[in-house]
C-alpha cells in the first residue's frame, strides 16, 4: 500500500493541542511530504485538510445540536403544563423559530458536510477534497453566520418569531432581528453552495483510476445527488429572503397584495427550496444506512443499481411536490391534485430503498454493533415518519393535519430518528477510523437504547396531540392536551440527558482506548477500510492500486 | 502537503491559507455593516469595511492562485477541478436568477389576474379590490408607488434596452474573438478584443444607470412602484451588478494578458471569465424578452 | 423464532381498538373525530383508510425485518448468502404493489378533494377575517358583523405568571366572547381573508381549514347535519405573531328557527347602537399593517 504515514489524529476530535504537537514529531516520516501543520491556530484556522475541516464541521454541528436542543428543552418545559410558566408568547415563538433554524442549518446539514469531508476522499481514493481552500472557506463562514443568527435572538425587541419558514407578512413585521436572520441565511447558503460544489467536483474529478461511477459506495452517490440539490435550491432560498429584505426595507411589493404581489408567492419560492431541503437532510443518511447495513449483515447491498435510481428519482420528484406544504392556502383544484399525486409518488422510490435494506438483512449474518443498532432503528422509525408523511400527502386529510402536532411528529420522525439517527450511525461506524481507537461499547449501547426509547416517548404522543387538534407553534394549550404533553416533555428531557452520554463517549474515544484495526468491522468493505486507523493525514496521496481497489470495492461489485 | 513539482501528476493540495478565514471575516463584516445600517444603528460608512476586506481577500487569494498557476503548480486534473467548480457556481447563479424570474412569472400569470378576480378567484374582485383592472405592467390594486397620481410608465424595449442588448451581444462576440486570439497565439488580437469587451461591458452599465435615473425622475418607475417596479429593478439590478462584477473580472484578465499570462492551452481563468460573461449575456436576453418586451 | 412477528401483530391488534374507538377518557384522545358534516366524515374515512394501509404495510415490512433480524444472527452461526444481491421479479413486485396501494388511496382522496372545493348551491355567505389576534364575522347581506376574541377568563388565566389554574376555566383557550352562530342543515360558504398577516380558520368538526391571506379571499363551505346542534371549537392554524395561540374559533350550531331569531336580534342591536362591535372591526382595518388589505376604493 502506498500510504505508510502513521501520524496520529488523536487530537482530531478534540482539537487538543499537546497531543497534536507530539504526534507531529513522533509520527513524521521523511519521504511522506505531508505532516500536520504546527500550531493550533495555523492548523485549524487556515486548514486545507479535508479531515481537519471535516472534524471542525462535526464539532460545530455537535455544538449546534446542543444549542438547538437547549431551545427544544425550553419549549418542552413551557409545554409541560397548560398555562404560561416561563416565557411570554413572543419569546416562545422565538424559541421555536431558532430551534428549527439551528437544528436544520446548524446541526444536520453541517454534520453531513463534515461526514462528506472525512469520508468522500477516502472512499473514492483521493488525497483530499478537490478545492481545499474553498473547503476551509465554506466551513469558516458558518461560525460567523451562526453568530449573527443566534445574536439576533438577543437584540432589543427579541428574535424573529415567525417559525423557521419566515412567512410574510408576519416576517416583514419583525424588528431588528429580521435583517440579521436574513443575512445569516445568506451566509449559510453561500457556505452550503461552496460545500456542495466541492463535493461534486471531488466525486466527479478525483476518483482513483478504476473507481467507476457504478463502483462508488452509496454514501458517495447519495451525496453527489444531494450536492446537486443543494446547488439548485440554496440560491432560490437566498432569492426568497432577499425579496423579504427589500419588501421590509425598500418598499418592494413582492408579497404585498396592494402592490400586486402575493404573500403566497413567498411560500411557493420558499418551499421550492424547502422541500428539496428536507431530502437534502435525508439522502446522505440513506447513504450512511446503505453502508452500515451490508457491513453488519456481512452481505452486499441488495439492489445497488436500484438504490441509485431510487435516490435519483426522489431527488427529481422533490422539485415538483413543494406545494404539499400549502394545501390550505387556497390553491386551485388542479394544483392541489397535481401536488397531492406527485407527493404520493415519492413513497415508491422510498419504499424501494426500505425494501432493499430489509432484503440486505434477509439471509445475511447479522451482528448488532452500535452502528447497526442505529441503522435498524433508522429503518423502523424513518418508515413511521414516512407513513405519516404519506397521510399528510392526501390533501383533504391534510386539511385536518396541517399546522398541528401531527406534522411536528411527522417531521421529527424523519429528521430526528431519520436524519439525526443516520448521522449517529455514521459517527459510530467511522469513529474508530478517525481516532484510531475503539469506543466504549457499553456506553455506546446505553446511548443508543436511551435515545431510541426516549425519542419515541417524546414524539409518538405528538401524533395523538395533533389528531386531537393541538396546533403547533403555540406556547399554551387547552387542558385536554395536557396528558400527552406531559409524556412528551418527559421523553424530551430524558432524550436530552441521554445525549450527554454521547459527548462522554466521543471525548473518551478521542483521547484513547483500544487500538482499532484498519478494517475495524469484520464485514466492512470499501476503500476507507484499506487505510490504517487512524487514517493518515492525507488520505490517498497516491491512488490505491488495482488490487486495493478490488479488495476494497463495494461488495456489490465483487459478488455481483 | 508541500508543493508538488511543476506539472507533476500529483494533485496539488495547498498548504494552509489565510485567505479563506479572512474571507469569512469579510463576509461577516459586510453583513454586519449592512445590518447595522438597515437597523439605523450606524451610518452609511458601515458599508465600507466589509467590501474593503473582501477586496483584500480576493486580491490575496487570487494572487496566490495566479502565482501558483504561473509556476506550473497545477496539473490537468487541478485545472479540471477549477473548471467544474466554475460551472457549478454559474449554475447556482442561474438558480438565483430563477427565483426572481419565478416571482415575475408568478406575479404576471397568477397573482395579478387573481387580484383582478380572474376565474375561481372572482371573490377577490367582489369583496376586496372592486375597481381593480388587472393587466401588465401594474403597481397593484392600491397603486403603490409611482408618480403622485399613482401612475407610472415603463421603459420602451426598443430604445436604450435594445441598444444594450446589442452591446452585450457584441461583447459576447468580442470575448470569443479574444479567445480565438489566445488560442492561436495572436496576443494583439487577444488584448484588443478583451479590452473592447470590458469597455462594452462598462458602457452597458452606464447606459443602465442613465436609464434608471430617467425611470426614477420622470417615469415614476421605482423600486417601490408595486410589483412591476419590484420585479423590474430587482432583476435588472442584480443583472447589472453581475455585469459590473464580470467586467471587473475582464479587466483583471486583461491586466494579466498585458503581463504575458496565459498560454494557448492553459488559461482556465480566461475561460472562467468568458463563461461568466456569456452567462450574464444569456440572463440579459431573458430580461430583455420578459421584462422589457413581452 | 416465528413468534416475533406474531407478537408484533398481537400488540398492534391490541392497540387498534384504542385508535378506532372514540376514547372513553377525553384527555387521552388518540384520533381525529369524524366531525359533524359530510366533508369531515369523508376526510375521517380517508384518514382511517390511509392509517390502516400504513399499519398493514408496517406489519408486512417490519415483520420481514424483525424475522430477518432474529433469524439470521451472526451469533447463531448463520452464514450470509452473499450471492443474494438482486432479484428482478421481487423488485418488480415491490414497485407495483405500492403503486396499487397508492391508487387505492388517491382515488378517494381526489374525490373528497373535489367535494371540498365545490361550494356551489350554498345558501349563505359569511365573511371571516383574521386579525392579530381575533376574528371578525360578517353575515353577508344582513348587516350583522362582529368581533370574536378570546373570552375574558381564559385571557386572564393565560397571562404569564397568572395564578389562575387553567383547569378552573371552562374551555380554557377554546372559548370566545362572541361565537359564530350558524344554522344546521344549511350549506354555508365562508369567505376567509386576512386583515394583517396570514391566519388560518380551522374548525376540525367541519373538516375546514382555510388560510386567511391578506389581500385575497379564499372560500370554503360546510353543511352541518340537522341533528348535530352544539358548539364546535377550533383554533387559528397559522402562526400569526405573539398571540397566535390565543385566537380560537367557536361556532355555535343552532336550528334554523333559532338562527332566524338570533339574526333578527342582532340586526335590531346593530340598529339601536351602531358604534359597537361593527366599528371596532373597521377601526382595526385602519391599523397600519391592515391598510394593505383595505380596498383602495
Ligand atoms: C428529512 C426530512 C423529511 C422527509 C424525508 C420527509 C418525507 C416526506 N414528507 Fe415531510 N416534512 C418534513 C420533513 C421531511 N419529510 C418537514 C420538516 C416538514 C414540515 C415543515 C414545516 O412546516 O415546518 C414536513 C411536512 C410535510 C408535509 C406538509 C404537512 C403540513 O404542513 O400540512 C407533507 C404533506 O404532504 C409531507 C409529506 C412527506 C412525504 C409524502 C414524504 C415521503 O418522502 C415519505 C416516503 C416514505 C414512506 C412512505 C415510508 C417508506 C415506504 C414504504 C415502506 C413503501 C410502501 C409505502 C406505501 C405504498 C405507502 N411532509
Ligand atoms: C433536524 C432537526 C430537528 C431536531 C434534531 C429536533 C429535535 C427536537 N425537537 Fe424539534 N423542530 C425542528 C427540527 C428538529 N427538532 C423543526 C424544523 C421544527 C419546526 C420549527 C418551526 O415551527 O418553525 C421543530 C419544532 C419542534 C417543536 C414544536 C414547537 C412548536 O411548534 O412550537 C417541538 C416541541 O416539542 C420540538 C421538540 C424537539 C425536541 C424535544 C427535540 C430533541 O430531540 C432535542 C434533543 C437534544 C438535546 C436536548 C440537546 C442535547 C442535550 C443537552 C443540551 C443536555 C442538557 C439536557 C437537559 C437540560 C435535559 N421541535
Ligand atoms: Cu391567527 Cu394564528
Ligand atoms: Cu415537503
Amino acid at each position: 500500500m502506498a500510504n505508510t504515514d502513521n501520524a496520529t489524529t488523536h487530537a482530531a476530535l478534540t482539537g487538543h493541542e499537546e497531543h497534536d504537537a507530539h504526534g507531529e514529531h513522533a509520527g513524521h516520516d521523511e519521504h511522506a511530504d505531508h505532516g500536520k501543520p504546527h500550531g493550533f491556530w495555523h492548523r485549524w484556522l487556515t486548514s486545507t485538510n479535508h479531515k481537519d475541516i471535516g472534524t471542525m464541521y462535526l464539532v460545530f454541528s455537535c455544538i449546534m445540536f446542543f444549542i438547538g436542543g437547549a431551545h427544544a428543552m425550553l419549549i418542552r418545559a413551557e409545554l409541560f403544563h397548560p398555562g404560561l410558566q416561563f416565557f411570554d408568547p413572543g419569546t416562545f415563538n422565538t424559541l421555536t423559530t431558532y430551534h428549527g433554524l439551528i437544528m436544520i442549518f446548524g446541526a444536520i446539514m453541517p454534520a453531513f458536510v463534515g461526514l462528506a469531508n472525512w469520508m468522500v476522499p477516502m472512499m473514492v481514493g483521493a488525497p483530499d477534497m478537490a478545492l481545499p481552500r474553498m473547503n476551509n472557506y465554506s466551513f469558516w463562514i458558518l461560525p460567523f453566520a451562526f453568530a449573527l443568527l443566534i445574536g439576533s435572538e438577543f437584540v432589543p425587541g427579541g428574535g424573529g418569531g415567525t417559525g423557521w419558514t419566515i412567512y410574510p407578512p408576519l416576517s416583514v413585521e419583525q424588528g431588528y432581528a429580521l435583517p440579521m436572520m436574513i443575512f445569516a441565511i445568506h451566509m449559510m447558503g453561500a457556505s452550503s453552495i461552496m460545500g456542495a460544489i466541492n463535493v461534486i467536483v471531488t466525486i466527479m474529478n478525483m476518483r482513483a483510476p478504476g473507481m467507476s461511477l457504478l463502483r462508488m459506495p452509496l454514501f458517495v452517490w447519495t451525496w453527489l445527488i444531494t450536492a446537486f440539490l443543494l446547488i439548485a435550491v440554496m440560491p432560490v432560498l437566498a432569492g426568497a429572503v432577499t425579496m423579504l429584505l427589500t419588501d421590509h426595507f425598500f418598499g418592494t411589493s413582492f408579497f404585498n397584495a396592494a402592490g400586486g404581489g402575493d404573500p403566497v408567492m413567498f411560500q411557493h419560492i420558499f418551499w421550492f427550496f424547502g422541500h428539496p431541503e428536507v431530502y437534502i437532510m435525508i439522502l446522505p443518511a440513506f447513504g450512511i444506512i446503505s453502508e452500515i447495513i451490508p457491513t453488519f449483515s456481512r452481505k452486499p447491498l441488495f439492489g445497488y443499481d436500484a438504490m441509485i435510481y431510487a435516490t435519483a428519482s426522489i431527488a427529481f420528484l422533490s422539485f415538483i411536490v413543494w406545494a404539499h406544504h400549502m394545501f390550505t392556502v387556497g390553491l386551485p383544484l388542479a394544483s392541489e391534485l397535481f401536488f397531492m399525486l406527485s407527493t404520493m409518488l415519492i413513497a415508491i422510490p422510498t419504499g424501494v430503498k426500505v425494501f432493499n435494506w430489509v432484503a440486505t438483512m434477509y439471509r445475511g449474518s447479522i451482528s448488532y454493533e452500535p452502528p447497526m443498532l442505529w441503522a435498524v432503528a433508522f429503518v423502523f422509525l424513518f418508515s413511521i415518519g414516512g407513513f405519516s408523511g404519506l397521510m399528510l400527502a392526501l390533501a383533504p386529510a391534510d386539511f385536518q393535519y396541517q399546522d398541528t402536532y401531527f406534522v411536528v411528529a411527522h417531521f421529527h420522525y424523519v429528521l430526528l430518528t431519520g436524519a439525526a439517527f443516520g448521522i449517529m450511525g455514521g459517527v459510530y461506524y467511522w469513529l474508530p477510523k478517525w481516532t484510531g481507537h475503539m469506543y466504549n461499547m457499553t456506553l455506546a449501547k446505553w446511548h443508543f437504547w436511551m435515545s431510541a426509547i426516549w425519542a419515541n416517548v417524546l414524539f409518538f404522543p405528538q401524533h395523538f396531540l395533533g389528531l386531537a387538534g393541538m396546533p403547533r407553534r403555540v406556547p399554551d394549550y387547552a387542558t385536554q392536551f395536557t396528558d400527552w404533553n406531559v409524556v412528551s416533555s418527559i421523553g424530551g428531557f430524558a432524550f436530552g440527558l441521554s445525549q450527554i452520554l454521547f459527548v462522554i463517549l466521543l471525548w473518551q474515544c478521542a483521547r484513547g482506548g483500544e487500538r482499532a484495526t484498519g478494517r475495524v468491522w469484520e464485514g466492512a468493505r470499501g476503500l476507507e477500510w484499506e487505510l490504517p486507523s487512524p487514517a493518515p493525514y492525507h488520505s490517498w496521496t497516491e491512488a490505491p492500486s488495482m488490487a486495493t481497489l478490488e479488495r476494497g470495492a463495494p461488495m456489490h461489485q465483487t459478488h455481483g | 502537503m508541500a508543493t508538488t513539482h511543476p506539472n507533476s501528476d500529483k494533485y496539488y493540495i495547498p498548504h494552509g491559507s489565510p485567505w479563506p478565514i479572512l474571507g469569512s471575516v469579510a463576509l461577516f463584516a459586510i453583513m454586519a455593516g449592512a445590518i447595522s445600517y438597515l437597523n439605523d444603528w450606524t451610518g452609511a460608512w458601515s458599508f465600507l469595511p466589509g467590501p474593503l476586506l473582501l477586496a483584500a481577500m480576493f486580491f490575496g487569494w487570487f494572487s496566490t492562485v495566479i502565482g501558483e498557476s504561473q509556476h506550473g503548480t497545477y496539473n490537468q486534473e487541478v485545472d479540471r477541478s477549477f473548471r467544474m467548480g466554475m460551472m457549478w457556481f454559474i449554475f447556482s447563479e442561474v438558480m438565483f436568477f430563477a427565483a426572481f424570474f419565478g416571482a415575475l412569472f408568478y406575479a404576471r400569470r397568477l397573482a395579478v389576474p387573481w387580484l383582478g378576480g380572474e376565474g375561481v378567484k372572482v371573490l377577490n374582485k367582489l369583496y376586496l379590490w372592486k375597481s381593480y383592472n388587472p393587466g401588465w405592467p401594474t403597481n397593484g390594486p392600491a397603486h403603490v408607488g409611482g408618480l403622485s397620481n399613482g401612475t407610472f410608465s415603463v421603459i420602451p424595449p426598443f430604445g436604450l434596452p435594445a441598444v444594450n442588448t446589442l452591446i452585450l451581444l457584441t461583447s459576447s462576440l468580442t470575448v470569443t474573438i479574444a479567445h480565438h486570439g489566445l488560442r492561436s497565439g495572436n496576443r494583439v488580437l487577444l488584448k484588443t478584443f478583451l479590452a473592447l469587451t470590458f469597455l462594452l461591458g462598462f458602457s452597458f452599465v452606464s447606459l443602465q444607470i442613465h436609464e434608471y435615473g430617467e425611470a426614477y425622475r420622470e417615469l415614476g418607475l421605482r423600486l417601490s412602484t408595486g410589483i412591476y417596479g419590484s420585479t423590474f429593478f430587482m432583476l435588472t439590478g442584480f443583472h447589472g451588478l453581475h455585469v459590473t462584477i464580470g467586467a471587473t473580472m475582464l479587466v483583471v484578465i486583461w491586466l494579466r494578458t498585458m503581463r504575458g499570462h496565459f498560454t494557448p492551452n492553459h488559461h482556465f481563468a480566461f475561460e472562467a471569465v468568458a463563461w461568466y460573461w456569456h452567462f450574464v449575456d444569456v440572463v440579459w436576453l431573458g430580461l430583455f424578452t420578459f421584462v422589457y418586451w413581452l | 423464532m416465528k413468534i416475533k412477528p406474531r407478537l408484533l401483530l398481537a400488540t398492534l391488534a391490541g392497540l387498534c381498538p384504542l385508535l378506532a374507538a372514540p376514547a372513553a377518557h377525553a384527555a387521552w384522545t388518540l384520533n381525529l373525530t369524524p366531525g359533524v358534516d359530510q366533508v369531515s366524515r369523508d376526510i375521517y374515512g380517508l384518514h382511517m383508510l390511509a392509517f390502516w394501509w400504513c399499519v398493514a404495510i408496517a406489519v408486512v415490512v417490519f415483520g420481514v425485518m424483525i424475522y430477518s433480524m432474529a433469524r439470521f444472527r451472526h451469533s447463531r452461526g448463520v452464514v450470509a448468502d452473499t450471492g443474494l444481491t438482486h432479484n428482478t421479479r421481487v423488485e418488480i413486485i415491490w414497485t407495483t404493489i405500492p403503486v396499487l396501494i397508492l391508487i387505492s388511496m388517491a382515488v378517494p382522496a381526489a374525490r373528497v378533494l373535489v367535494e371540498t372545493t365545490d361550494a356551489s348551491g350554498s345558501q349563505m355567505d359569511i365573511r371571516v377575517t383574521g386579525y392579530q389576534w381575533r376574528w371578525t364575522y360578517e353575515y353577508v347581506g344582513t348587516g350583522v358583523k362582529f368581533v370574536s376574541s378570546l373570552d375574558r377568563m381564559s385571557d386572564a388565566a393565560r397571562q404569564l405568571g397568572s395564578t389562575i389554574d387553567p383547569y378552573s376555566v371552562p374551555h380554557y383557550l377554546l372559548n370566545v366572547d362572541h361565537p359564530l352562530v350558524v344554522p344546521a342543515g344549511v350549506k354555508i360558504r365562508v369567505l376567509v381573508t386576512g386583515g394583517d398577516v396570514i391566519h388560518s380558520w380551522w374548525v376540525p368538526d367541519f373538516g375546514i381549514k382555510k388560510d386567511a391571506i391578506p389581500g385575497y379571499v379564499n372560500e370554503a363551505w360546510f353543511d352541518v347535519d340537522p341533528d348535530k346542534l352544539g358548539t364546535y371549537r377550533g383554533q387559528c392554524a397559522e402562526l400569526c405573531g405573539r398571540d397566535h395561540g390565543f385566537m380560537p374559533v367557536v361556532v355555535k350550531v343552532v336550528s334554523k328557527a333559532d338562527f332566524a331569531t338570533w339574526l333578527k336580534q342582532q340586526q335590531e342591536a346593530e340598529k339601536t347602537q351602531p358604534p359597537t362591535a361593527a366599528t371596532s372591526t373597521s377601526a382595526s382595518a385602519a391599523a397600519p399593517a391592515a391598510a394593505l388589505a383595505a380596498p383602495s376604493g
